[in-house]
């Protein structure tokens, strides 16, 4: 049997600003036996045009991201916010049937729903509080995957944040137009992050920790350390 | 009332600068949220979802064929001696309601809640008149006596603090003050108990109408809604004509939802079936009962991508999880409606162009479609109106123009690896030694509030071309 070919889209966001974390999510499907493709012109999925009320754009941009993976067996995306918005809105988006629909995970969901994983390779060691980004959560059900494998890390402490499901306040090009608001709902989650009394807050989707980094840092705390589930999973140590 | 949306960005700020209204914020917090969560376990998850299921069928139904239930209803609702009247707009409600005022030589009305005469501003047209209207729900009192819109459709006072209400009833009460809850309540029932016995009219809202029987249901905690319903010679109920439902049996249904999806209340203190003025037999109600329909916007969202918001029920679960709310209160929003079911209805009712903000105003975070009791999925419509406004040239140019140069170079590999490097190292450049950029340039809102974590330096497209090739 042919390994499964699994096409990874590590959104643009990551592209940009954190290549680590699509690093680490090759790895970690690498380590799970995936055959891992990585199209080299994967650009962005089209949620910015899509949530802004521009269709057209969006459109041309899922079309194209259809076209990359369409020969994959799976699309794993380090980001509930855009795995929903290919699973859940390309349907709409492109007018048509969804051909991602069925295949397109989260990459926690499909590491533990899918693959089943026994085991990560990760050495992460410490005291950690999950925030759960929206779109994983509510478009996507991804609560308890996360959970089940950073449960599998010995080293790892899980302390739960009070209203760890509450929105961070990023919300996309929300967090540029209404910062000051945007910033004030990123102070209450840092607030809950610092009550949980954990070394660092790990999640899933690199917009939201921009945000809660950059109200951390802001607000001069330096300790509390804001990393991507991927990063912890597969831990050099 | 006068519509403010267009300032939402500055009532937002006003709203975030407010120590003491973030303090109340706070302190309410998840408080209904919790409350609901609570009433959903005792019911049962499972049998909760169903409900909510039911609860959404019942209400396209009854959108599906309006023009029939209504007509329906008015029937049901003449037979039994009501008079059912029909308002378009606003202007239009003040006018029956004095018109009735003036039939039956009303000087005072005692009022239960009803968002509609927000919507109309009926106080105002009631005094302008000469006829004193009376806020008897507690909440709306209070704020009558500040001279505030409600911030919150079922808890309309929710802003406000005990010592701020306490302040106000010295003001505006005889005899000892008190911050005591217990005696302000006591305080303010001596004070309205005169209003209830003198007034010639009773005004409520109408929390649904039922086509069967050509009655008005409402539902209170504080029984005033009964009391203004029987107590004067004259009641009028005005309500959307979105509220009709077909029989008594959905009734039953939604009234399992609506007070669980509120308050997490399993029933409200009071619930009342109205049907008809008093006949010769009844020992109370009034005898004369009317109702206004009320359009105000409300077919402009019949046939539309929109229809699904004419299912709201009015239960404020929406606001009670939204975290923007939350976070700057209702009167940001500017107008009768807060949080989400506000922002998709302020726009509807009040035009787009008045409205530029509400629909923007949120995260998608999708919290309030989970808690709608009636499953409106309120971030999609919010995203339909925002493709609206896109439609109709109602964003501003650097936003349209961001968002087509970013589509642009997105759909041209090429181009946009060239862009992204060179973003990439430019921003590099502004990171301090903590690797935060403290202000990104033509920063449209991100660094007053936060710093921005600096990319790496180089893409992930990049840095994997070059293992790529270097394994090749």
């Amino acid at each position: 049997m042919r390994a499964m070919r699994v096409g990874l889209f590590v959104t643009c966001l990551v592209d940009l600003v954190r290549p680590r974390i699509g690093f680490a999510a090759l790895e970690l499907l690498q380590a799970a036996g995936c055959e891992v493709v990585v199209p080299a012109t994967q650009t962005c999925c089209g949620q910015p045009g899509w949530n802004s009320g521009d269709r057209a754009s969006a459109r041309a941009l899922a079309r194209k991201l259809v076209a990359e993976f369409e020969h994959c067996d799976y699309v794993v995306v380090p980001s509930g916010s855009c795995a929903g918005m290919i699973r859940v809105h390309y349907g709409e988006v492109l007018g048509t049937a969804n051909p991602l629909a069925a295949r397109t995970y989260e990459l926690t969901d499909f590491l533990a729903t899918v693959l089943r994983v026994g085991t990560v390779p990760g050495k992460f060691r410490g005291r950690i509080t999950y925030h759960d980004s929206c779109s994983g959560l509510r478009e996507l059900g991804v609560k308890r995957q996360p959970r089940e494998l950073l449960a599998k890390m010995p080293g790892v402490e899980l302390a739960e944040m009070k209203d760890c499901e509450t929105c961070c306040g990023f919300g996309g090009t929300f967090s540029v137009k209404f910062g000051e608001i945007s910033a004030a709902m990123a102070a209450t989650k840092c607030d809950r992050i610092r009550a949980a009394g954990a070394d660092a807050v790990v999640l899933g989707d690199l917009g939201c920790m921009l945000n809660i980094e950059g109200r951390l840092r802001r607000t001069l705390d330096t300790g509390t350390r804001v990393l991507h589930v991927a990063e912890v999973l597969a831990w050099k140590g | 009332m006068q519509v403010a949306s267009i300032h939402f960005r500055e009532r937002a700020s006003r709203a975030l600068a407010d120590a003491r209204l973030q303090q109340n914020l706070r302190r309410f917090g998840g408080g209904f949220a919790e409350k609901r969560a609570a009433a959903r376990e005792a019911y049962g998850a499972g049998a909760f979802e169903a409900l909510r299921e039911a609860s959404a069928r019942i209400r396209d139904r009854a959108l599906e064929s309006l023009d029939a239930w209504l007509a329906r209803f008015e029937a049901e609702a003449a037979r039994r001696g009501t008079a059912v009247l029909w308002a378009e707009d606003a202007p239009e409600v003040c006018r029956l309601v004095l018109e009735i005022c003036a039939r039956h030589g009303v000087r005072k009305a005692i009022k239960s809640k009803s968002m509609l005469s927000e919507e109309a501003s009926l106080n105002e047209a009631l005094e302008a008149a000469g006829v004193q209207p009376v806020e008897t729900d507690l909440g709306e009192y209070i704020l009558q006596l500040a001279g505030e819109p409600p911030s919150h459709i079922i808890a309309p006072a929710i802003h406000k603090d005990q010592a701020q209400v306490a302040e106000l009833f010295q003001r505006h009460h005889v005899g000892k003050p008190s911050t005591d809850i217990a005696q302000m309540t006591r305080e303010a029932r001596a004070t309205l108990r005169p209003h209830f016995l003198s007034a010639d009219l009773g005004i409520s809202g109408g929390n649904f109408l039922v086509a069967e029987t050509g009655s008005v249901a409402i539902v209170t905690n504080e029984g005033n809604g009964r009391m203004v319903t029987t107590l004067p010679r004259v009641h009028v109920a005005i309500t959307g004509i979105e509220k009709v439902i077909p029989t008594l049996e959905d009734l039953s249904t939604l009234n399992r939802i609506l007070p669980r999806s509120a308050t997490g209340q399993a029933i409200e203190n009071y619930f009342s079936i109205l049907t008809g003025p008093r006949g010769p037999d009844d020992a109370d109600g009034p005898e004369h009962m009317y109702v206004i329909l009320v359009d105000n916007g409300r077919t402009r969202l019949v046939g539309t991508e929109l229809q699904e918001m004419l299912r709201c029920i009015r239960c404020g679960a929406c606001m009670n999880h939204c975290p923007v709310y939350q976070t700057i209160g209702g009167h940001a929003y500017g107008w009768v409606y807060p949080g989400p079911m506000g922002s998709v209805l302020t726009p509807v009712y009040q035009g787009l162009e008045n409205a530029l903000d509400l629909p923007q105003a949120a995260t998608l975070c999708g919290a309030c479609e989970l808690a709608c009791p009636v499953r409106i999925p309120l971030p999609e419509l919010l995203r339909r109106l925002r493709e609206r406004q896109t439609d109709r040239g109602l964003r501003p140019w650097q936003e349209r123009l961001a968002l087509r140069a970013w589509a642009f170079a997105a759909a041209r590999p090429a181009l946009y690896a060239l862009a992204t490097r060179i973003a990439a190292r430019l921003l590099r450049l502004l990171a301090d030694r903590r690797g935060m950029i403290r202000k990104l340039p033509l920063d449209p809102g991100w660094t007053p509030g936060r710093d921005f974590p600096a990319p790496e330096g180089r893409t992930f497209r990049e840095l994997h071309g070059g293992r790529r090739r270097r394994r090749a």
